[in-house]
């Protein structure tokens, strides 16, 4: 019986042996890793082999995710985007509140069927890290989660859930002291403790075939949609919108429908404070081919390969590189990549809360004020399906900071203007 | 001009010409400044140290534990650029007429372009790269360039990599192999793991003639000795970068490389 929610190998849409997506992609990774990588893409394959596998990972999908997610039509916050239909696949409502936790439970079988006992992860909002310490609690694994130490403090609550899973959380201090830097300790650990530890790579990054292996787990987002807005609207969208930080959910939701031509795929990089003063993390905007974390995509980087600090406010967006398939469809032309501001994404948030009931998280509120501006270029025919990854709970201490919703006065009276500002919009 | 890949081939066969491994030191560049950094190099060298390995400082140092990942910091901050790490190379080369090879991660070389960073090593008398996060399979472009150019291609081994994995690496490789003794990152270790005896065996039986080294935790004179009876060469370079990190001023830092040197060149003697 085929799976209900593993796509694995779409015709025509594979890396090639060597993991390459035209140009991008490949395997750069030190000796002492080699056998371990090579030993998941052998481990994985036999899985995409193996009707149990599909078995056990459909099941999980159903009884502990709650997938199929819900498509949501979000009418009062579309009145805003220029009067397009707006659904949101909701993957904010899978257990653990993202799209993680698909790509998790996928590798977490993987791990058990290589016989090993430890997992480690690296984090940025604490989504992945949230959806890793959670699988391995289910799994009775060893769990390690690396996490930038200006991350730990921007994702307190993330790291009190993980911690209460049971899994052990490392502030990193070097570097940036985010997610670039996690994942560099989460190599070093890595490469001294291989035998028995399984790195679960959270997003389409990294050596191959992470990027390929994590994008089949998500595929799942894409399908399901493409199927629901057919249902739904009677039609394909004309754009999909999601967030891209590593690219995760992004290529989760895209990939189901690369053949279907009519149907534009757009990326919301983080444009931070703005592409022009130097703090963003807008890779494919901003950034130049080179090779970081075991794959070659677009980085940012300075003239001699040094890569640059990256700035978003957004944790799980704050990343100076991007999976290789997403270089490859933004070289191709099929892929759009847009850059978000701070800012912007902070409106669409709070406006998506206050017109729908739906806090989102703040990576996912890139892709909500890029379907803002999608949607009123498009015009009241546009149909849109917009990704939203992830809810917003772990980012109410950045919001509220942010908004002055903190109890003094003036900052809530600052407030009720501000939605004044919002209801004007809607006009 | 040619680099000197010639000059690290002889250097490693007259070490064993005279019964011993030879002792290989690794320093960044620009660390604590570029040319602070080039008197370090002129007295690990003064003090007995055969082959040095500069270092070429990357942002995102993954193979290397925290005393490298200081100095590469300390190095960045300061503003070294790739010049800089070829004046280094340049002026060590020149002072000693030793063999100075250049070690770093691959995304710099890339960034830089092949063929300038080969012809510039080159002509600064370089004998040759380690790039330990460039694997054999995505080498191709770089081997090409390096081969021209007269660079040795020293690419790293590890207590994971299978027998024929092994074949394929050293078929490729040049100058000398690079064996870690273990599975990690660079830093000094109490002990040095049994595997490394192993893995100089096993690769050594893959080509003859191309000598094997060892490196990852050798710090001392007594470690240097017991690595020197089963390979080719010793590396060492976190206790080097930690004797510049303690040191209260640099003219000690400089005294204390030196006398590191001294110790490990006789450990490799076998005088430990």
């Amino acid at each position: 019986m085929p799976s209900n929610y593993f796509f694995p190998d779409p015709e025509g849409q594979v890396p090639s042996s060597e993991g390459y997506f035209g140009a991008f992609g490949g395997k750069f990774i030190p000796e002492a890793l080699v056998a371990a990588v090579d030993e998941v893409a052998v481990e994985y394959d036999k899985a995409k082999q193996d009707p149990e596998f599909a078995r056990e990972l459909d099941d999980l999908m159903v009884n502990y995710t709650g997938r199929p997610s819900a498509l949501t039509e979000v009418p009062r916050f579309a009145g805003h985007a220029g009067g397009a239909r707006v659904f949101l696949k909701r993957e904010d409502l899978n257990h653990t509140g993202s799209h993680k936790i698909n790509n998790v439970l996928g590798q977490a079988l993987l791990t058990r069927r290589m016989g090993k006992t430890r997992v480690i992860a690296e984090t940025g909002a604490g989504q992945h890290g949230v959806a890793t310490a959670t699988a391995c609690a289910l799994f009775g694994l060893d769990c390690t989660i690396y996490m930038g130490e200006i991350d730990t403090e921007r994702q307190a609550l993330n790291v009190a859930r993980m911690r209460m899973l049971g899994a052990e959380v490392v502030a990193v201090k070097s570097g940036s002291r985010t997610l670039k830097d996690a994942i560099n300790e989460a190599f070093r650990d890595w490469v001294a403790n291989v035998d028995r530890t399984h790195y679960l790579f959270g997003t389409v990054a990294g050596p191959h075939p992470f990027p390929a292996m994590v994008r089949d787990f998500h595929r799942v987002i894409g399908v399901e949609a493409r199927r629901q807005i057919l249902e739904r609207a009677g039609r394909l969208p004309d754009a999909a919108v999601a967030c891209v930080g590593g690219g995760s959910n992004a290529i989760g939701l895209f990939h189901a429908f690369v053949p279907d031509e009519g149907v534009r795929l757009i990326g919301c990089e983080p444009a931070g404070h703005g592409i022009d003063t130097g703090e963003h993390a807008a890779t494919l905007t901003a950034g130049e081919p080179g090779i970081l974390h075991g794959s070659r995509s677009y980085v940012l980087q300075d003239e001699e390969g040094q890569i640059t600090e990256p700035y978003s406010i957004s944790a799980g967006l704050d990343y100076p590189g991007i999976g290789p398939e997403h270089a490859y469809l933004k070289d191709s032309g099929r892929g759009e990549y847009r850059a978000v501001t701070d800012d912007a994404a902070m409106r669409a948030l709070r406006l998506l809360s206050r017109t729908e009931g739906i806090i989102p998280a703040i990576e996912s509120a890139h892709a909500l004020a890029g379907a803002l501006d999608v949607g009123r270029e498009l015009g009241p025919d546009g149909l849109i399906v917009v990704n939203l990854s992830g809810r917003g709970d772990k980012d109410m201490d950045t919001a509220a900071r942010y908004f002055g919703l903190y109890d003094t006065d003036a900052e809530v009276a600052a407030d009720a203007a501000a939605t004044a500002e919002i209801e004007g919009d809607a006009k | 001009m040619s680099g000197n890949i010639e000059l690290l081939t002889d250097t490693l066969a007259a070490a064993k010409a005279e019964g011993r491994a030879a002792l290989i030191a690794y320093l960044p560049a620009g660390f604590p400044t570029v040319d602070g950094g080039i008197e370090a190099i002129k007295n690990v060298f003064d003090g007995g140290a055969d082959v040095v390995e500069v270092g070429l400082p990357h942002s995102d140092p993954v193979l290397d534990g925290p005393v490298i990942q200081t100095a590469d910091d300390i190095a960045l901050r300061g503003g070294v650029r790739i010049a800089d790490v070829m004046r280094t190379v340049r002026e060590a080369h020149a002072a000693t007429g030793k063999p100075v090879l250049v070690m770093t991660y691959w995304n710099p070389v890339d960034r830089y372009g092949v063929e300038r960073f080969t012809a510039e090593l080159a002509e600064a008398g370089g004998a040759g790269c380690i790039l330990p996060d460039l694997p054999v399979q995505e080498s191709a472009l770089w081997r090409e360039h390096a081969d021209k150019h007269g660079l040795a291609t020293v690419f790293v081994v590890a207590p994971s990599s299978k027998d024929a994995r092994l074949a394929e690496i050293t078929a490729a490789g040049s100058g000398f192999v690079y064996a870690a003794s273990l599975m990690g990152v660079t830093g000094t270790r109490e002990s040095v793991g049994a595997q490394a005896q192993d893995l100089v065996q096993r690769t050594r039986v893959t080509r003859a003639g191309l000598p094997v080294c060892v490196g990852l935790g050798v710090s001392d004179a007594v470690q240097a000795a017991e690595v020197a009876t089963f390979a080719d060469g010793v590396i060492v370079g976190s206790a080097f970068v930690k004797r510049i990190l303690d040191a209260p001023d640099h003219a000690s830092g400089l005294a204390a490389v030196r006398e590191l040197a001294g110790d490990l060149a006789k450990g490799v003697r076998g005088q430990a």
